[in-house]
């Protein structure tokens, strides 16, 4: 009994001292890692260099899991009435952020022409996912596009020219034949081409159905399109990879294990995002090129990564230290230095001017690539309830992909289950 | 009044202190032997595959080459990724503020199911069995609200806070003081101790074995827990170890498996150490408690 | 019955354990019961009463049945094959067998290493070509399977996890139990000559069952609590083929924010485990006196 009175006594003791710290405005600041490297370092060495030029503001960095888990607690403490000033969060949670009632839009905070300039800075690919009904609702900081890398060893190997990957279909399919090996058993010991489809194959998915030229989602994220033919197409040709062409590994292939297995030449080929580009660089012991997905119809790639959302509930002062903020780690300098220690598309043409980024790709070509493919960039698929409208495509995918279902049963089931969860959004 | 010495529990059966009882007394024969030693290297491989990897670099981790070299900078790249001393230090508080508030609870309502009559036992005994079943992680959603309306989100407190009563415990307790006999209490009550002063010493001092038993129960659970702390927990003042591995678990960016399995050593390392040390008193105070 | 001293005594006893009690299994099992009832509150909108609406959406929904069907077949799995394995575990390291240390190591270990950690390993030894087991499969001629990727092998790998995670746990427990069988029953069936199994079958486990149903009541409980190795293995895939109770009601709740359909699945796991325990306890405790 007296443990638990002297327990309750220091954590009422331990409140009151925090409570009195406050004379600086609070910003707190939740962000996932999703890639390789010291990125705890990284932002903590940021919020320290923005509260040394900001002494009002105390930005606390809080190092949250993955997106998935960033996101989950962000909203549960918005729910318990304690948000976060401020959070990465995935560009795609938008509707759901913003249908919780969880963010404020960025427009209020924009009231100098420099604030506009700066709005106005970023790739407008990147500004897709972000927007709607006229709003902005996130800034983008750590974006990405999905790409394809080769291993260039590994096509002398099979009589390619080593620099050349696949521009379209066709050609995946033709040097995916001579690049995969079997053993004496028959067992296929080295894939063509390897498309991760765990935990969320809509990304990689939307590759091919954008080739294919068919839209996903609308951009006001209450209608989705998974039935259409040209879907179906695109998933046929993926499933087709491995079914009828035998280059591509069957069933669900993991995210996690897809780089790595290319640094083990399990694969020659893969996609997965530019943001493993520092990690295979630094591992890969065998020169590799990064390229634009192949072309289908069109060339395409979604967007990927996350925004910086700030949050409805946290008060005016905070919220304008999270804007300040955001505006800070987005200049040029910064955006590119922070592309160049992950990998992730810096945000603004600008960065890509600095002196810094320019001696990197001069360097490092393959860094360019996934700034090269904007262009052909579409916005990742996202609607309102989101996780739930995805997860009914990311089954059907899984379904297709190992073969219980065939491709049109299960997008039709994707899109009859999408159509009763968007419902009441229209 | 005089302090009763500890007695030998009557239900035990005298076993030789040095004897083992066997099944038939024979030593295993050869395919029991060589069955057991498969399995064991089996069970044990996941841990010898983490030692491989966690020492030696990265590319070598799938290929078990035994000739790679060896190089310590796995264990520290782990150590700086994450601030695992404060983790330690936050599952350790947390296991322990755990363990002694269950033991204080847990003996006071033990001891009043077994040896009280009142109005409405078997109800409220009924109504803590549910809890054996009914771990607060399966009502999470309703929890971290209550939780959040405290006030305690994002505190070691408020982690620990659902698990102080522990149905488990009370329930062993319980079987374990309706075996202490009673003309022991009789005796003690006869020299003028009141309830409280027979609980600490004559129940309690009887009971230690099944004290041990729950609370190598209750620690193993408690630092092995993570959905709970996962939701609870944001900052890392009050992440415990296993929500702390959760940074290298983030499948996101592509599984370096020798910083897993460095960081796996690292804060397994303890526990390791401490069964591998106290192994047989482990599995003594397990007999002795009598678990049945 | 009158309130005497007590009485009082035996309630106050109670309290500090039953104020948590209640707090944290009876307030918030009833709070839960209530909000399946409710429709799910958004910004903007609060909870309205809609009745069995919940229920009747969780009928409809193949992926709650998937979760149902899975959890019945993990459990099916899980209970007999780690409580067997402990009981061969048990008398393994109780007899006179070379290396027991070592043995009663290895088969505790899992016990005290978090399942955090270890699923990583253990996405190692399943990943496809170089994984561990693949590698071996691939010495005796066999194709690479992909164990994490394909729904027919998923959920077995998973479970093969869990088992591997309880067996040492429960074994302790047996291991006890049998050291406090007493000697003279072996004298006396070696003076019988009894073979090793007939003394298994017919003395050990029937004395060993009161420490079966312990371990049976842990098992049940566990198998619809673990749902860690889900989350960092598969999430649940693929295609729901590894989605287990607990983990659909965790992504309903915290990925869906959908708190009374949440609430609808928490209440049917609840009236499982209320079955389960209910079973358990009158088991148990016809055990217990039965000494």
């Amino acid at each position: 009994m007296n443990k638990l009175l002297s327990r309750a006594a220091l954590v009422a003791a331990g409140l009151c001292l925090s409570a009195t710290a406050l004379s600086k405005t609070e910003v707190s600041f939740y962000f996932p890692i999703a890639v390789g490297g010291p990125i705890t370092k990284i932002i903590d060495q940021y919020a320290t260099d923005f509260n040394k030029a900001h002494p009002g503001y105390n930005v606390t960095p809080v190092y949250s899991g993955t997106y998935q888990e960033t996101i989950v607690k962000a909203l549960t403490a918005h729910k318990a009435g304690k948000p976060p000033t401020a959070a990465i969060l995935l560009s795609t949670d938008t509707f759901t952020l913003a249908d919780e009632g969880a963010i404020t839009p960025i427009d209020k905070f924009v009231k100098t022409d420099d604030d506009r300039a700066w709005m106005k800075s970023f790739f407008p690919a990147f500004l897709l996912n972000g927007q709607f009904d006229n709003k902005t609702w996130g800034i983008p900081f750590q974006r990405s596009t999905v790409v394809l890398y080769w291993n260039k060893e590994l096509f002398k190997e099979a009589g390619l020219d080593p620099n050349t990957p696949p521009k379209n279909w066709a050609e995946t399919i033709s040097m995916g034949q001579k690049l995969t090996k079997k053993d004496a058993n028959g067992n296929v010991t080295q894939w063509g081409i390897q498309v991760p489809s765990s935990g969320f194959p809509y990304w990689l998915f939307q590759g091919f159905s954008t080739q294919n030229d068919a839209i996903l989602a609308n951009a006001a994220g209450n209608q989705v399109k998974y039935d259409d033919p040209k879907v179906v197409e695109a998933l046929q040709y993926w499933i087709d990879l491995s079914k009828k062409y035998g280059i591509h590994p069957p069933g669900v292939v993991q995210w996690g294990t897809t780089p790595r297995d290319f640094m083990e030449r399990k694969a020659a080929m893969i996609w997965t995002t530019t943001g493993n580009l520092t990690n295979i660089r630094s591992n890969a012991k065998f020169d590799f090129g990064v390229a634009m997905l192949p072309e289908g119809k069109r060339r395409g790639s979604p967007t990927g990564g996350g925004n910086f959302f700030i949050f409805s509930k946290a008060s005016a002062a905070e919220q304008e230290g999270a804007y300040k903020f955001a505006k800070w780690l987005t200049q040029p300098e910064r955006a590119a230095q922070w592309s160049i220690d992950t990998g992730y598309v810096a945000v603004s043409p600008a960065a890509y001017e600095t002196p810094a980024l320019k001696k990197y790709a001069a360097e490092f070509p393959p860094a360019l690539v996934a700034r090269d493919q904007l262009p052909f960039a579409v916005a990742e698929l996202s609607t309102h309830d989101n996780q739930r409208v995805t997860k009914a495509l990311n089954d059907g995918l899984q379904a297709a992909l190992t073969g219980s279902k065939t491709p049109a049963q299960a997008m039709k089931d994707a899109q009859a289950e999408a159509d009763r969860l968007l419902r009441k959004y229209k | 009044m005089s302090i009763m010495t500890t007695p030998a529990l009557p239900t035990k059966p005298a076993t030789a202190p040095n004897r083992v009882a066997t099944s038939l007394g024979q030593p295993a024969g050869l395919l029991s032997t060589l069955g057991a030693w498969v399995l064991a290297l089996c069970w044990i491989a996941p841990l010898l595959y983490a030692f491989w990897a966690a020492i030696h670099p990265s590319e070598f981790a799938t290929k078990l080459i035994w000739n790679a070299p060896l190089t310590f900078d796995n264990f520290i790249a782990a150590w700086e990724a994450a601030p695992f001393a404060r983790y330690f230090l936050n599952t350790t508080m947390l296991v322990t503020m755990i363990l002694m508030i269950q033991l204080v609870l847990c003996t006071l309502a033990a001891y009043a199911f077994a040896r009280y009559e009142f109005c409405g036992k078997n109800i409220l005994f009924s109504l803590m069995l549910v809890q054996l079943m009914v771990m607060p992680e399966i009502l999470i959603v309703r929890n971290y609200q209550t939780l959040s309306q405290l006030g305690l989100v994002d505190t070691l407190f408020g982690i620990g806070l659902p698990y102080f009563a522990s149905a488990f415990a009370i329930f062993l307790l319980r079987q374990t003081f309706k075996t202490i006999p009673k003309e022991l209490v009789e005796a003690a009550m006869m020299e003028g101790a009141t309830a409280l002063q027979v609980l600490r010493h004559v129940y309690i001092p009887l009971a230690k074995p099944t004290y041990l038993a729950f609370a190598l129960v209750s620690v193993s659970y408690h630092w092995n827990n993570f959905l709970w702390p996962l939701v609870v927990s944001n900052s890392v003042e009050s992440r415990p170890l296993t929500v702390g591995l959760q940074v290298f678990s983030s499948t996101d960016q592509g599984i370096d498996w020798s910083i897993i399995t460095a960081a796996t050593l690292l804060t397994s390392g303890p526990l390791l150490l401490g069964f591998l040390i106290f192994q047989r008193q482990f599995v003594q105070s397990f007999m002795r408690a009598g678990i049945k | 019955m009158t309130l005497t001293s007590r009485h009082i005594h035996a309630y106050l006893l109670l309290l500090p354990a039953f104020i948590f009690l209640v707090g944290f299994t009876h307030y918030p099992a009833i709070g839960t019961l209530i909000d399946s009832l409710m429709s799910t509150p958004r910004a903007g909108r609060a909870a309205v009463f809609v009745g069995l609406e919940n229920y009747q959406v969780m009928s409809e929904d193949p992926n709650f049945w998937k979760a149902l069907r899975n959890n019945f077949w993990f459990a099916l799995a899980t209970i007999p094959i780690s409580i067997a394995l402990s009981i061969a575990m048990a008398l393994w390291v109780n007899d006179k067998i070379a290396g027991r240390q070592f043995l009663r190591l290895s088969f505790f270990l899992p016990t005290v290493l978090p399942m955090i950690a270890v699923a990583n390993i253990w996405i190692f030894f399943y990943t496809p070509g170089y994984g561990l087991i693949n590698q071996v499969l691939g010495v005796f001629g066999f194709a690479s399977q992909n164990f994490l990727g394909d729904p027919q092998l998923a959920l077995g790998a998973v479970t093969v996890v869990a088992i591997w995670k309880e067996a040492g746990f429960f074994m302790i427990f047996y291991l006890a139990a049998l050291q406090t069988l007493s000697p003279s029953y072996q004298e006396a069936a070696q003076i019988e000559g009894a073979g090793r199994w007939y003394f298994f079958r017919r003395i050990q486990w029937p004395l060993l069952m009161p420490t079966t149903i312990f371990v049976l009541v842990n098992a049940l409980i566990n198998a619809f609590r673990m749902v860690d190795h889900i989350i960092v293995m598969t999430k649940g895939g693929p295609d729901n083929a590894t989605s287990l109770l607990l983990f659909y009601l965790y992504e309903v709740g915290f990925s869906f924010w959908d708190r009374g359909y949440a609430s609808a699945l928490t209440a049917v796991l609840l009236l499982i485990l209320a079955v389960v325990g209910l079973l358990q306890f009158f088991m148990l405790d016809r055990r217990t006196h039965y000494r």
